[in-house]
């Protein structure tokens, strides 16, 4: 069809800039590695320096693809959330779901000195604090679920997520108040944002779920176009609100919630990236919107991330700042030269 | 049957004691002062709300026990909310129409490119096709969803007040279209309008809303009937059953 072919050529080349930006975040960090090297290793030959091969092998290559993942697994939620919320204004971040996940991975990692006696995590591992992280952000997102029924005006919808926000940032400060130093240390920490540090498990358990939220959205990919009429022309159609609904709330709980719990709180990523893809690809059928997103997410998160390693020097600047430097003045380009947000 | 709204704490009924049928190929209006309860029972029949009480049958099966896809392949409905994205494209949007009858990644098919099509031709939209939504006047995206209704290729068509933001003479044109369409192709089409007299001249059934009592019937019934005569304040509008249409009092 027609259609498919006028988006081959955006596909290819966005492909392309991913490759390159994987080559690049590969190739800089605290140890600059040629590029040619960096090349060499990936495909499996030797190089002269062991220490670069490990590096890339071990720490770099697992670092990317975190990045990728994350990238990915924020702007698919985002979109979905535009959709779902149809509000151009909506995203992981904006609606308090990252704040549930924050609230989760607090609790665990802080809370684990004032509830000890009863808490069930009593190990901090990659899984439990996935599962703290996740089980916080679907409980934020069933919360705004909830009003959102009751409540027609999606503004209105928008500021409760900020609301929510606010309270579980008050929850988390509380917490943060009554805890020690180490633990906060390592909230902070996890706060910061990063992609790196991940292990073969974290990585695999991170995969796992943004692979089912992919998924999830495949399937609903019919009904997403449908929405784009709003929830009565949807019904009308033929689209199982209900059941849409929810897919579509697990899927946004899972991607934006294993990310945050594995990464840290990331912000502007879901926001950006959908209104970014919607510029280069003029369209607004998911089944195009979705792969671009997943592939442009991933290549603005491996820029970042880039960014915050500071090349050649030996500092690495929290990843959720970058995010939100190089994120929000595009949301205000977007606003200031659109007039109007469309989706 | 009563339509209405449900809240936690009771039911609000709009509308009371409505009953009418309506048989293939008719062009029906519903007519009634603001805030009788006209979009309210369009929106009950096409499913798009649960009724309060009573039954709706479509081809002798009560709405509640048909599947929602189902449903989607037998009534189209036209409301008059905004639709939530203005970025689809007309052709895109008019595509919609055929969502109940593509696969599970709604991936259209030759038949539903030549329905799509048809639905464009019959609405003279192809200048516009690959125009964005948001680049439409209300009038011609009042066509689209109109075109949309057709493509879903639906025995029954539910508009709500479909010809709002047309001139007079787009008003007749979508009239006469509907007029057409149901007599041509044998499907119900169901309007709510606040134009009695291009209803009276038009239709082929009137229901009345009057708060009471609701009359159903061909228009020039309703005239004999006195029937619309009650519908507005005496003293302000008078009806004039010889030109079917409604004076103002000086």
């Amino acid at each position: 069809m027609q259609r498919s072919n006028t988006y081959l050529l955006p596909f290819l080349l966005l492909s392309l800039v991913l490759l390159f930006c994987l080559v690049l975040n590969l190739s800089f960090g605290s140890v600059a590695i040629p590029f040619s090297d960096t090349f060499t290793s990936i495909l499996g030959g030797e190089i002269e320096n062991e220490s670069w091969h490990y590096i890339i092998w071990n720490y770099r290559i697992p670092k990317a693809l975190t990045a990728v993942l994350v990238g990915s697994g924020l702007s698919l939620s985002g979109l979905l959330m535009q959709t779902l919320f149809r509000n151009p204004l909506a995203g992981p971040f904006v609606l308090g779901i990252s704040s549930g996940a924050s609230l989760g991975a607090a609790l665990l990692i802080m809370g684990s000195t004032l509830f000890s006696h009863w808490l069930i995590f009593e190990v901090i591992n990659d899984v439990s604090l996935a599962i703290a992280s996740s089980i916080g952000s679907f409980l934020v997102l069933l919360a705004v679920i909830t009003v959102a029924s009751r409540i027609k005006d999606t503004m209105a919808l928008l500021i409760i997520g900020l609301m929510f926000g606010s309270i579980t940032a008050a929850l988390v400060s509380v917490l943060s108040y009554f805890t020690d130093a180490d633990k906060l240390q390592q909230y902070i920490f996890w706060a910061f944002g990063s992609v790196g540090n991940l292990s073969g498990t974290q990585l695999a358990l991170l995969a796992v779920f943004i692979l089912i939220g992919i998924i999830l959205s495949i399937i609903s990919l019919k009904s997403l176009n449908a929405l784009l009429l709003g929830e009565n022309y949807a019904r009308s159609l033929g689209v199982h609100l209900k059941k849409t609904r929810f897919i579509i709330i697990i899927a946004t709980g899972l991607l934006a919630g294993a990310v945050t719990a594995f990464a840290g709180p990331i912000a502007f990523i879901g926001l950006a990236v959908p209104h970014l893809t919607r510029q280069i690809f003029n369209t607004t059928d998911h089944k195009i919107l979705v792969p671009a997103v997943l592939v442009y997410g991933a290549i603005l998160l491996l820029l970042c991330d880039l960014i915050a390693q500071l090349p050649s020097s030996s500092y690495v600047l929290p990843l959720n700042a970058i995010t939100s430097v190089v994120g929000a003045p595009v949301v205000i380009w977007l606003l200031v030269r659109k007039k109007k947000m469309i989706f | 049957m009563s339509v209405g709204y449900t809240s936690r704490r009771k039911n609000t009924a709009v509308a009371n004691d409505i009953s009418f049928g309506l048989t293939k190929g008719e062009l029906v209006a519903i007519v009634g002062i603001n805030g009788i309860g006209k979009s309210t029972l369009l929106r009950t029949l096409g499913g798009v709300q649960p009724k309060l009480s009573g039954s709706v049958l479509i081809k002798n099966k009560p709405i509640e026990t048909l599947k929602s896809e189902a449903l989607a392949t037998m009534v189209s409905v036209v409301l008059t909310e905004p639709i939530a994205s203005k970025n689809l494209t007309v052709f895109q949007l008019v595509s919609l129409g055929r969502h109940p009858y593509t696969n599970w990644i709604g991936t259209l098919s030759a038949d539903d490119q030549s329905k799509i099509l048809k639905a464009i031709k019959i609405l003279e939209l192809e200048p516009l096709q690959n125009m964005k939504c948001y680049e439409l006047s209300d009038g011609q995206l009042q066509k689209v969803m109109i075109a949309k209704a057709l493509a879903q290729d639906t025995e029954i068509i539910l508009l709500d007040e479909p010809t709002t933001h047309l001139d007079l003479y787009h008003k007749v044109h979508i009239l006469k279209l509907l007029q057409r369409i149901a007599h041509d192709t044998k499907k119900v089409v169901l309007y709510t309008t606040h134009e009695i007299d291009l209803a009276i001249q038009l239709c082929d059934k009137i229901f009345i809303m009057n708060g009471d009592t609701n009359n159903f019937g061909a228009p020039c019934e309703l005239i004999e009937c006195k029937s619309f005569e009650d519908l507005f304040p005496k003293d302000t509008i008078t009806f004039n059953p010889e030109t079917g249409s409604f004076k103002i009092n000086k």
